[in-house]
């Protein structure tokens, strides 16, 4: 079945975006931010190569055209954040405190919580840039002697998790401004959590995209002094 | 035609930002140099809106779909993880939840204070 599965070029991206179609009909059937349809996407990929028992490399082999338009799709945040420059000018205060804001909380809480669990040195730095973009989280990670690969997948459960959560999240903390709904999920979840934050809003996906960048570079530039903190 | 110019100037600055992050020694991804581009090139009007908007738009209303390989990739990422899921597991969904409300409150108790700071200055 596998050798079958490895020599098409469309099983992996069929079956991504089918499994991705049925998260959008369950989300719409129960009208609930608990179905998620990335996660659901992910969960139900997972299943099916493990029932099919194909490796991910073979999934990869076609799903791989797909992150192949990652990069342009990011390029174009970019295009609503201009959309939004008025709003952009008007609150900058806002914006770069709340941003900066969130990045100490990230970059403090995992240096408690490694205190706290008796972590190692590198599994602490390891975590430390698990908020940003992956491609900013992995030079971090490699820079301050951490174990990239753990990183990159700690990157990415925090962001479908800031994608899956939001919506509650941000209900329950009576966060309801969009500028600050959009710039939560951005610093928080990166990416993914952009791709939550267009779903609720054009302003909110603008802000989103922002934070991607600002709180990228806010994280370069302390997390080597963290890193000399434990 | 229209989305033909739109794609090759999306892709032409996705190169761009290729170029960028082989060349300059940071830890910044093509990506983010590329959204640079297009965002200064926007504010400039090198770049009309028109030359992007609607492939453009496209590409950012369906992003969460380019996500789904990268996070399928998870299954296989368990050997690494395995030997200190927990504590990795909890620091996680914690600090998810602590960024994205600090941020989202900082950010709103600044805005609400602008907004009524305005208020006050039209009443006086």
């Amino acid at each position: 079945m596998s050798e079958i599965l490895s020599s098409t070029l469309f099983f992996g991206v069929t079956v991504s975006l089918l499994t991705y179609w049925a998260g959008m009909l369950l989300k719409k059937r129960f009208r609930s931010p608990v179905f998620n349809p990335l996660l659901i996407s992910v969960i139900l990929t997972i299943i099916i190569l493990l029932v099919l028992d194909i490796e991910y490399t073979t999934y990869n082999d076609s799903a791989k055209y797909l992150s192949y338009l990652l990069t342009p799709s990011t390029v174009c945040l970019a295009i609503p954040l201009y959309q939004q420059l008025t709003i952009l000018k008007k609150n900058w205060k806002a914006i770069l405190f709340g941003i900066a804001a969130g990045t100490l909380a990230s970059l403090g809480s995992i240096l408690l919580l490694s205190v706290a669990f008796g972590l190692t040195h590198e599994q602490y730095v390891t975590l430390l840039p698990k908020s940003v973009t992956t491609a900013i989280a992995l030079g971090i990670s490699g820079e301050l002697g951490g174990m990239v690969a753990i990183t990159s997948a700690c990157v990415v459960i925090t962001g479908i998790l800031g994608n899956a959560i939001a919506e509650s999240v941000l209900k329950l903390a009576r966060i309801d401004d969009p500028v600050a709904k959009g710039l939560a999920c951005g610093t928080s979840a990166h990416a993914i959590g952009t791709a939550k934050a267009m779903e609720l809003g054009e302003l909110e996906g603008a802000m989103s995209s922002l934070s991607i960048a600002v709180a990228g570079v806010m994280t370069v530039l302390a997390a080597t002094f963290f890193a000399g903190l434990y | 035609m229209k989305y033909v110019k739109q794609l090759a100037v999306i892709l032409f600055i996705s190169f761009l930002g290729e170029l960028l992050n082989a060349l300059l020694p940071f830890p910044i991804p093509a990506s983010i140099y590329g959204m640079v581009i297009l965002f200064v090139g926007l504010l400039t009007r090198i770049i009309r809106l028109e030359w992007v908007k609607e492939a453009g738009l496209f590409l950012v209303e369906i992003m969460p779909v380019f996500f789904i390989p990268v996070c399928v990739g998870l299954m296989d990422s368990w050997v690494d993880i395995a030997p200190f899921w927990f504590p990795l597991v909890v620091i996680v969904c914690l600090t998810t939840v602590i960024v994205m409300v600090v941020t989202g409150r900082t950010a709103q108790s600044i805005l609400r204070r602008n907004k009524t700071e305005k208020k006050e200055e039209r009443h006086e």
